[in-house]
């Protein structure tokens, strides 16, 4: 069974990867029915993925972990609000209101809470690494900053010219990072494509 | 018409893998030392001998997007750290913040027990989705961090500025730290809150690291020969630019 998932995959993989290089039309058409039925079954997987969230939270009441209560809510809203969802729709004002009166807030509020952290980790880095390059990346942090800060007098003196220069030497690094991202990237996709590493349970 | 230089450096690629596989079957590479790696492969065996819990967490890459492929590293690793601690009393934990990747890395958690032959110890709930979109996976992934005894978080995927919450969660809880993304934000948030950072390309040599095998080690050299390619390209073209040749 393992040997004909891999067989699928592999197949899947190539035949994509042609469709995408060699412009034939039976290869095009092969390329776009592979990737409508993968796009269904990540469709099914969001599903089942649900089942697990709900699963997971379902154990930790079971076992009476710490934080169960929350889960036991987690798992109730969950139901709910899917249930209406199914019943009415997406669009119905009571679903849109659960989106923007419940989701949207809490995940802003997340992303204040975030930036608070992100500060603190920046005053702590010097404790942690005090080294020439955790002190040019907080001093890079600080001119990038204070260039585009709004003052009460205005822009700063110079402060495109802090944009510019600081534009230039991230754009850079930036570029060879992802220069290099994009070769990790190249390899894996050949691994997996080749069977060589199978998350798919093949190995 | 086919893109004659991608196809031409796939094609490259796919030649150079097939030739290091099988140099380094027959001698195994050897790479500088990453601290961060030295550090992980040191807690895997305090997480067995403590009887403490190891999380990876895999981001929320899709995998129907080129920033899947790096929960693909994650996925790589997850089999082999599952493998190697699947004996402990508390088996690892992955989370995702994607359904498709949370059902890969079950998968990939049943493959490490089968493999460790303990697969009768394998629950399903030890592969997690935490949430869909950025901050309600980070925020249903706090709670592992915090309240599952956790005594290492490996990071390793596709993650956003959102993994702020889950680097001040490890951070709070004392628990080491391993994190790399193909991000450059979530980067440059690791760079600042990690001990040792991991930048770049790094997070794909984490297979190599943990010794996933051979092709994990031809990759990495496979990328450096390219990498030395592109920058003698670059090289050329700026010498070929400055003599005003193109």
């Amino acid at each position: 069974m393992r040997v004909v998932t891999a067989a699928i995959a592999i197949a899947a993989g190539l035949f994509v990867l042609a469709g995408y290089f060699f412009p034939i039309a039976v290869l095009a058409d092969l390329r776009m029915r592979l990737i409508d039925g993968a796009i269904l079954i990540a469709g099914m997987a969001v599903l089942v993925g649900i089942y697990n969230l709900i699963a997971v939270q379902m154990e930790k009441i079971r076992t009476r972990q710490k934080g169960s209560t929350y889960g036991g809510l987690l798992a109730l809203s969950l139901v709910i609000t899917f249930g209406f969802g199914l019943l009415y729709g997406p669009e119905n004002p009571y679903i849109r209101l659960t989106v923007d009166a419940i989701i949207v807030p809490v995940e802003a509020s997340l992303m204040a809470i975030l930036a608070v952290s992100l500060i603190y980790a920046s005053i702590r880095l010097l404790r942690r690494r005090a080294n020439l390059l955790s002190m040019v990346f907080l001093s890079a942090a600080v001119l990038a900053l204070v260039a585009v800060v709004p003052t009460p007098l205005g822009p700063i003196p110079g402060d495109r010219a802090i944009s510019s220069f600081l534009g230039m030497l991230s754009g850079g690094g930036a570029r060879g990072l992802l220069l290099g991202i994009a070769l990790g990237t190249l390899l894996t996709g050949l691994r997996v494509l080749f069977g060589v590493d199978r998350p798919y349970g093949g190995n | 018409m086919p893109d004659p230089l991608a196809l031409g450096l796939l094609v490259l690629a796919v030649i150079l893998l097939l030739v290091f596989i099988f140099l380094r079957r027959r001698s195994p590479a050897v790479f500088r030392l990453i601290d961060a790696y030295e550090r992980l492969n040191r807690s895997i065996g305090l997480a067995v001998e403590n009887g403490t819990r190891l999380h990876v967490s895999l981001g929320r890459g899709s995998l129907f997007t080129a920033r899947g492929v790096s929960a693909l590293a994650g996925l790589a690793m997850l089999r082999r750290l599952a493998e190697r601690t699947s004996v402990s009393d508390r088996p690892p934990v992955a989370t995702s913040g994607d359904a498709s990747l949370a059902i890969l890395s079950q998968d990939t958690l049943q493959s490490g027990y089968r493999a460790a032959g303990a697969e009768e110890q394998y629950r399903f709930t030890t592969g997690r989705l935490t949430g869909l979109t950025p901050f309600s996976y980070a925020a249903g992934t706090l709670p592992t961090i915090h309240d599952e005894n956790v005594s290492t978080n490996v990071l390793l995927g596709d993650f956003g500025v959102e993994s702020g919450l889950l680097v001040e969660a490890a951070d709070r809880e004392n628990s080491d730290l391993i994190a790399a993304s193909d991000d450059l934000s979530a980067q440059s948030i690791f760079y600042a809150a990690t001990q040792e950072p991991l930048i770049g390309e790094e997070l794909f040599a984490a297979g190599a690291y943990v010794g996933a095998g051979v092709a994990h080690e031809a990759s990495l050299n496979v990328q450096d020969v390219l990498r030395w390619l592109i920058i003698l390209a670059i090289l050329v073209g700026s010498l070929l630019k400055f003599a005003g040749a193109i």
